[in-house]
């Protein structure tokens, strides 16, 4: 039995330091993502996501070259990059691609520009691989107070707009007739948005976020048509694609080539691709069968 | 700098071209993700001591494939999410296994356009020529279907959309390598929707598009050559002056076709 369990944990798992951190971070922010990202899928903002994500990775680059905490310039940029996706036009069906698109474009021309000056001037390439791809490893708890004060935040705005926000989401045109004010609704939701996307480009980095915030949420969609079962049963994936990843990528370590671990952003992205399609097949099987 | 030059204008006139058709469909998503997961491509070719060009094309084809695939059941963003950050997952591993240097990930990521050899003009200009070709096969069919696709047959659609799937990984394939993968988006996406704001008859706005992207990429490559900044940056920033200019302008133009037909 012990030697079973040491075979799937490798020793030193739970009493690691840096695991600890890990887990509780990276738990936080699973849940907020599974979460908020249910109503990413049902409103179709996939790529609004992802694009915040990525321009996450110039904010990040950036904090790095003026001294900040790499959280903030996530955060920071996220919330000016929705800001303008709503000005541009994120909430119209059909400007919305293009909006995007044109800001997300932006972005990484800000990206690029903020990464060259840390490689030239700061010396920063170590830093640019923990910007894009992230690494829970090498969180701090201090961080952990800011990190679930900020997903707070996030869920506070969703929770108080369930409602109409679900309702927005939905159909818009039923939600103006009934006096909600759609576009008010929809920046909120953006502002929550850009925040949970800046805690997941802390945890596994920029350009990965989008994995936790959609996949979960939309393998949970295709289990369950309730939105708030649908949240819960999200987060709970979400949750347990973080923590397998950790233990997978703290076991990597022991795996080809030795005494260099796996980055634990890929375990958590493949584990949250399989979640999706094993949803697909189990709600086609549903189908069938009923 | 002439070699420099010349691959990237051939990048931008195809990029131009084939972006009409990503902003016509409503693609962006699309667009960014087969270049940017095709970025894993390169990064496994390094580590398996490949060919940079077969590790593109072999992801930039297996992306277009999963998205085309994946989005028949289900909803077509998530399906391009989930398959851009797989492959994206898969390309941080190749990156960490292989020890990359993180020059190397920036320049995979952003272009280093400078650096261009003259040998590889020739593949480009192959693959230019190539993708322009299937275009323009592909133009009747893809114009009807991003216009009304309900006129179209379910099986007809899918093999139209899967061609132009495959036609955005051909143009990341011959455009990846010298520009990065995050150029080549912004090469689709300003100057198509710039072009669609100022015309709205198809052939214009595709030579307008393609031109646009000239513009951008040359003013681009002479700005970054003598700031020494990256070239990245000033196609973003140009790509987006153009999209602002175009829309302003088709405003101030007494609700011009910009008005009816340019909002896509």
């Amino acid at each position: 039995m012990q030697a079973l369990l040491h075979a799937i944990v490798e020793p030193g798992f739970f009493a690691d330091g840096a695991v600890q951190t890990a887990a509780a971070l990276g738990g936080v922010v699973a849940v907020v993502a599974g979460l908020i990202g249910v109503f990413t899928v049902i409103r179709s903002q996939a790529f609004a996501g992802h694009a915040l994500s990525d321009i996450g990775s110039a904010g990040g680059s950036s904090a790095y070259l003026i001294g900040l905490a790499p959280l903030w310039g996530f955060v920071g940029i996220s919330v000016l990059a929705a800001a303008a996706m709503e000005r541009i036009g994120v909430q119209r069906a059909r400007g919305r691609d293009v909006a995007t698109g044109v800001v997300l474009g932006v972005g990484f021309a800000l990206a690029s520009l903020f990464l060259y000056l840390g490689m030239t001037y700061h010396n920063a390439s170590g830093e640019i691989p923990t910007i894009l791809f992230g690494s829970v490893f090498t969180l701090s708890a201090s961080d952990l107070p800011l990190v679930m004060g900020l997903g707070a935040v996030a869920l506070l705005v969703v929770l108080t707009l369930y409602r109409p926000l679900l309702l927005a989401s939905v159909s818009p045109e039923l939600a103006a007739a009934r006096g909600v004010r759609v576009r008010l609704v929809g920046g909120a939701y953006l502002l929550a948005l850009a925040i949970t996307v800046a805690l997941c480009d802390l945890t596994i980095g920029a350009i990965l976020s989008t994995a936790l915030l959609v996949g979960p949420a939309a393998a949970a969609l295709r289990l369950t048509g309730r939105p708030h079962r649908a949240a819960l049963l999200a987060a709970g994936i979400s949750l347990a694609c973080t923590w397998l990843g950790l233990l997978l990528a703290w076991d990597s370590f022991y795996w080809p080539p030795l005494r260099h671990g796996w980055p634990v952003s890929f375990f958590i992205v493949t584990l949250v691709l399989i979640a999706y399609l094993a949803a697909g097949a189990l709600a086609r099987g549903q189908t069938k069968r009923g | 700098m002439v070699n420099a030059w010349i691959v990237a204008s051939l990048a931008a006139v195809v990029g131009g071209a084939v972006g009409f058709f990503v902003v016509m469909r409503g693609a962006s998503f699309v667009a960014h993700a087969i270049p940017n997961g095709s970025f894993a491509g390169a990064a496994g070719a390094t580590l398996v001591g490949a060919s940079t060009i077969a590790g593109l094309g072999i992801f930039s084809v297996g992306g277009a494939l999963g998205i085309g695939l994946l989005g028949r059941r289900g909803r077509r963003d998530v399906a391009t999410a989930l398959t851009l950050v797989f492959m994206l997952g898969l390309g941080a591993l190749f990156l960490s296994l292989s020890a990359e240097s993180s020059e190397a990930a920036y320049s995979l990521l952003f272009g280093e356009v400078l650096g261009i050899s003259a040998n590889e003009i020739v593949p480009t200009l192959a693959l230019a020529v190539a993708s322009l070709i299937v275009l323009g096969l592909l133009w009747r069919p893809l114009l009807l279907d991003s216009v009304l696709p309900e006129r179209s047959s379910g099986r007809r659609l899918l093999a139209v959309d899967l061609a132009f799937l495959l036609l955005v990984a051909m143009t990341t394939t011959m455009t990846v390598p010298v520009v990065g993968t995050t150029l080549i988006f912004t090469l689709m996406i300003a100057p198509a929707a710039a072009a669609r704001a100022l015309t709205a008859r198809p052939g214009v706005a595709l030579a307008l598009s393609s031109a646009v992207a000239l513009v951008t990429v040359w003013g681009a490559i002479a700005l970054s050559y003598t700031t020494n900044w990256p070239v990245g940056f000033f196609v973003g920033a140009l790509g987006a002056c153009a999209y602002a200019a175009s829309h302003a302008a088709a405003r101030s133009g007494d609700g011009g076709p910009g008005r009816t037909a340019g909002r896509g």
